[in-house]
């Protein structure tokens, strides 16, 4: 795992003392609310609905067990004793006191962690794929490459004062696991025909209220060229991204009302002048970066042949553990969505228990997923009975990844101040509603994804079954999205038709799913390619009824 | 009216009372530029310093504005001046944080001009303790 240089580590204590400063004058009056606003923002510190919210940076989702120690340390010493796993790969904390934060940001440095640009209109924390340096089907690390983007979008002088938010995605495999289709900018590691490495770089994909797919601005891109690449789009967004209108400020607007192919002329213009006056980046600092993603050195033991006899065992197996690219490993998913629970919760006895598990069974590597669990991403067959018994005496055992009940949420009104609709209690009912898992894995393959407001932080224009919570005149109603898809063959949901109430929303799905239990082919023909199958008419008469529908007519 | 700050603080604002000072449009209106006296050029936030090329050895500063200090263009514009070959002063006019300075100076931006209002609020000792260490960018583009 990269470790911090020197630089690093000073960089980070520097933007702590940095942030104490600014505190003390928010405090004393010389920064007023409005100037403190970009600041604190940078820090990832945001004013919640009834406090404020600390969202810390894990940086491509990997952390080690110390990390993890610490971050359970912050939970109880500042907050109340949890923390929450975001669609960011970050952790946000709920309650913090602006006094703390200073302290807390201390705390995160002493283990390499910060809150830097994690919110606010900046090159945020760079996301990569959760299974990276451990899938079997990776080209490459995407890792190295992800790195090397943090340390040149932290603090970078021209682009902290965006039009907005902006947010670059790396996925090194062709089964797309980190939404690149979904982000500002999205990087896929590819090779050209003479195989050389390089990225496919698509530009101004994005859900929120006006979701869209990304672009490919540039088929190939030498890996070389990355960063003078990356400086081009960003100078041309910065100079012609909207500013006049929050909601049209995003790249992804900039594309759609520019054209792509002007765009992409000014870009490479721009991309011509940084490729000449940048020149290459430091070797020693690329070496350095490398360095830190060397595989670990393999445990050569063969994986176990004896059947497993155990039933939980058996299925958290299936449904919990997938190839590693070692054959004797396996990649092993714990789910922070227990039945019923809030997802992407953990407390800090439970981040405790992770990060031993990660020290003792997986090489002292952890990451979080955007998809809000959390994954030991190297563990010996032979060990996974240990991690599983271990997980289930710390109620991190449920067998359900990629089933009915992982569902991702955002906060919703339970905490946000933008969110018009709850969510996670939709969540939650619909996962007890689906408590029994034999019946989630006869369902199958299934992700359902709810916002809270339709600004989309729980994904949803790309679940298989998509939920937005809105406000209808002081009452919630939730609109049903279908056949969204966030991997390589990304797909926008189709929105089925009028919403539902709170108390008939779960209803809905459980009738959307029997509908699906009933006209697929088989168990092996999954939620999503039913729908695709057959559209969405089917679905829609199950959630409104086809004589209801007639009798209106 | 405005309080000029560069690397050192306050500092008197030394442009000279006969320095001639244009909006950015003018060198294209065929205007006569001055011979003898400094000229200084005012941008507007949507120019493109590339316009500016021809005249780079007769100009003496560029004035960019700064509307909000949530608008960050004129971080590129002083950025693509820089890459150009612009050599003179560039004075950054209008709304910049105490914490946007740093950036600034990283940018090629040499001193920033503020309202005494904000002076006020924002007196020199916190200007001179921003830090000037060098930044992630620097390391890695060892070359530029």
């Amino acid at each position: 795992m990269y470790s911090y240089s020197n630089f690093d580590a000073d960089f980070v204590r520097n933007r702590v003392a940095e942030f104490r400063g600014q505190v003390e004058r928010r405090i004393d009056g010389s920064l007023t609310e409005d100037e403190f606003k970009p600041l604190r923002l940078m820090n990832g510190l945001y004013l919640q609905l009834h406090a404020y919210m600390l969202r810390v940076a894990v940086p491509y989702g990997t952390l080690n067990g110390r990390q993890m120690r610490q971050l359970a340390y912050i939970a109880e010493t500042w907050d109340k004793g949890y923390g929450h796993f975001t669609t960011r790969q970050n952790i946000q904390f709920n309650w913090p006191k602006l006094q703390d934060v200073p302290d807390i940001l201390d705390a995160l440095a002493d283990v390499g962690m910060h809150a830097i640009q994690t919110s606010g209109n900046c090159i945020r924390n760079v996301t990569a794929d959760h299974f990276a340096g451990a899938a079997a089907d990776e080209i490459e690390d995407p890792r190295p490459t992800a790195e090397l983007i943090r340390q040149w979008s932290t603090d970078h002088p021209e682009f902290a004062y965006l039009p907005r938010k902006f947010k670059v995605a790396v996925t090194g495999s062709p089964n797309d696991r980190a939404v690149t289709k979904a982000h500002d900018i999205g990087l896929r590691m590819v090779r050209n025909d003479a195989g050389e490495p390089g990225y496919e770089v698509v530009i101004g994909g994005g859900l929120g209220r006006t979701p869209m797919i990304g672009k490919v601005v540039r088929d190939f891109l030498p890996k070389a060229d990355l960063l003078a690449y990356l400086e081009a789009i960003l100078q041309v967004y910065n100079l012609s991204g909207r500013r006049d209108n929050k909601y049209k400020a995003r790249i992804k607007i900039l594309v759609h009302e520019t054209g792509l192919d002007e765009l992409r002329a000014r870009i490479e213009e721009v991309f011509s002048r940084q490729q000449r006056l940048l020149g290459e980046v430091d070797p020693g600092i690329v070496a350095r970066i490398d360095a830190g993603f060397t595989p670990p050195v393999w445990d050569t033991r063969p994986a176990p042949e004896a059947p497993v006899l155990d039933a939980g065992l058996r299925s958290f197996i299936d449904t919990n553990v997938v190839a590693h690219k070692q054959p004797q490993y396996g990649i092993v998913s714990v789910s922070i969505k227990p039945i019923g629970g809030t997802p992407g919760d953990a407390t800090s006895a439970q981040m405790r228990v992770l990060a031993d598990l990660a020290e003792r069974y997986s090489h002292d590597e952890l990451r979080i997923s955007h998809e809000q669990n959390v994954i030991l991403p190297h563990v010996h067959r032979a060990d996974i009975p240990a991690v599983y018994a271990e997980l289930r005496m710390a109620g991190l055992a449920t067998a359900n990844i990629g089933l009915v009940s992982d569902i991702i949420a955002c906060p919703g009104m339970d905490y946000c101040a933008l969110a018009t609709a709850r969510s996670i209690p939709i969540a939650q009912q619909i996962s007890e509603s689906f408590a029994d898992l034999d019946a989630q894995r006869d369902i199958g393959p299934l992700k359902i994804k709810i916002s809270g407001c339709i600004n989309a932080c729980g994904h949803h224009h790309v679940g298989h079954i998509g939920i937005l919570g809105l406000d209808r005149a002081g009452v919630e109603n939730y609109q049903i999205t279908l056949g969204g898809d966030g991997t390589e063959t990304a797909t926008i949901g189709s929105r089925t038709g009028p919403g539902f109430a709170y108390d008939e929303i779960v209803p809905a799905v459980e009738r959307l799913i029997e509908a699906y239990l009933d006209l697929r082919e088989g168990p092996e023909e999954a939620f999503l390619a039913t729908y695709r199958r057959l559209g969405l008419e089917p679905f829609k008469a199950a959630l409104y009824g086809v004589e209801e529908r007639a009798d209106a007519a | 009216m405005t309080q000029v700050i560069d690397k050192t603080g306050f500092v008197a604002d030394e442009w000279p009372e006969d320095g001639v000072e244009l909006p950015f449009d003018a060198l294209w209106t065929g205007q006569d530029l001055p011979i003898d006296q400094p000229l200084a050029v005012r941008f507007d936030i949507f120019a493109n310093p590339e316009n500016l090329a021809p005249w780079f050895d007769k100009v003496d500063m560029v004035v960019l504005p700064f509307g909000t200090s949530a608008d960050g263009r004129g971080f590129s514009l002083a950025r693509q001046l820089r890459q150009l070959g612009y050599t003179g002063l560039i004075r950054a006019q209008g709304h910049i944080l105490v914490d946007q300075f740093r950036a600034a100076l990283r940018v090629g931006i040499d001193q920033v001009a503020i309202s005494d209002e904000q002076a006020q609020r924002n007196p020199e000792e916190q200007w001179q303790s921003v830090s000037l260490s060098e930044g992630y960018q620097t390391r890695l583009f060892a070359a530029e």
